[in-house]
């Protein structure tokens, strides 16, 4: 078993709401971020696959399929968009970290070939990240 | 659904690696460097992995800000801008990163429970780094 990882970038905006609570609340526990005017990162995704190295091509993943799904399904999705109100998974869904390697796991998960999912880690920030493997 | 939220703090604080069960020889061929009398500093950064599932109304592992505030409290306060030998946690300890990394995971095993405390990581320089999971296997890629 070998392990890959492709590493890509995207800017996007958001703000975390839940239309359940007051606004009380929604200030207490999401802070600075519960602004509905929104703010914005650079997210760094990071991507890892596992699988068998093929005898004939050497390679556990084509990087160049690699590359295009994560574009389709993540980088023009996302990348200068607002999480909210353009990403379908955030209709009514908190945008966090969490949530969004979560969405990005679903949107990959299925769509490679040969090798297998591993781990999707997003960095919001340098001093913060989250590794989603996919468990239930 | 379970995800893995890591958080990373800097701390600057200053040790020498000298264990008093040793001769001084022994302590120079063991710690070369690091056993020089008047110590030395690092800027450590600590990763502190956390983990469970995210909640449906939050969208979050735990709070961020409670998970700071315990970090703050507990592990900055305590160790940042202090000369580790001098403390009461490395009186008969050697203060290697080995040691603070395992001390730092007990410490915030009690001061922070909104979440599953999955590791701490310490990155003494960038050429070094320490996990600790008390026993469980640590996830690598």
């Amino acid at each position: 078993m070998i392990y890959l990882t492709r590493k890509c970038e995207f800017s996007a905006s958001h703000y975390y709401h839940n239309p359940q609570w007051t606004e009380d609340e929604n200030r207490r526990v999401f802070g600075k971020c519960a602004n509905l005017n929104g703010h914005g990162h650079n997210y760094t995704l990071e991507v890892t696959v596992k699988g068998e190295v093929d005898p004939t091509t050497g390679f556990v993943v084509d990087l160049k399929q690699l590359k295009e799904i994560l574009n389709r399904e993540v980088v023009d999705a996302m990348d200068h968009r607002h999480l909210n109100k353009e990403v379908p998974e955030f209709a009514a869904k908190v945008p966090t970290a969490e949530n969004l390697a979560i969405a990005i796991w679903q949107r990959l998960a299925g769509k490679l070939q040969v090798a297998k999912l591993h781990r999707v880690r997003l960095y919001e920030m340098p001093d913060l990240f989250v590794d989603f493997y996919g468990e239930a | 659904m379970k995800a893995h939220l890591t958080r990373r703090y800097i701390l600057s604080a200053s040790h020498r690696l000298h264990a008093p069960a040793l001769s001084e020889e022994a302590n120079q061929a063991t710690y070369g460097k690091c056993n020089n009398p008047h110590g030395h500093g690092h800027n450590y950064a600590v990763e502190v992995t956390v983990s469970g599932p995210v909640n449906e109304e939050t969208g979050m592992v735990c709070n961020l800000a409670d998970l700071d505030e315990a970090v703050e409290r507990t592990v900055l306060e305590r160790f940042d801008h202090q000369n580790l030998n001098t403390l009461a946690e490395f009186e008969t300890l050697v203060p290697t990163t080995e040691n603070l990394t395992q001390l730092i995971y007990n410490i915030l095993k009690l001061s922070f429970s909104s979440a599953h405390l999955e590791r701490v990581r310490i990155e003494e320089t960038l050429n070094n780094s320490f996990e600790y999971a008390d026993g469980a296997n640590l996830r690598h890629r």
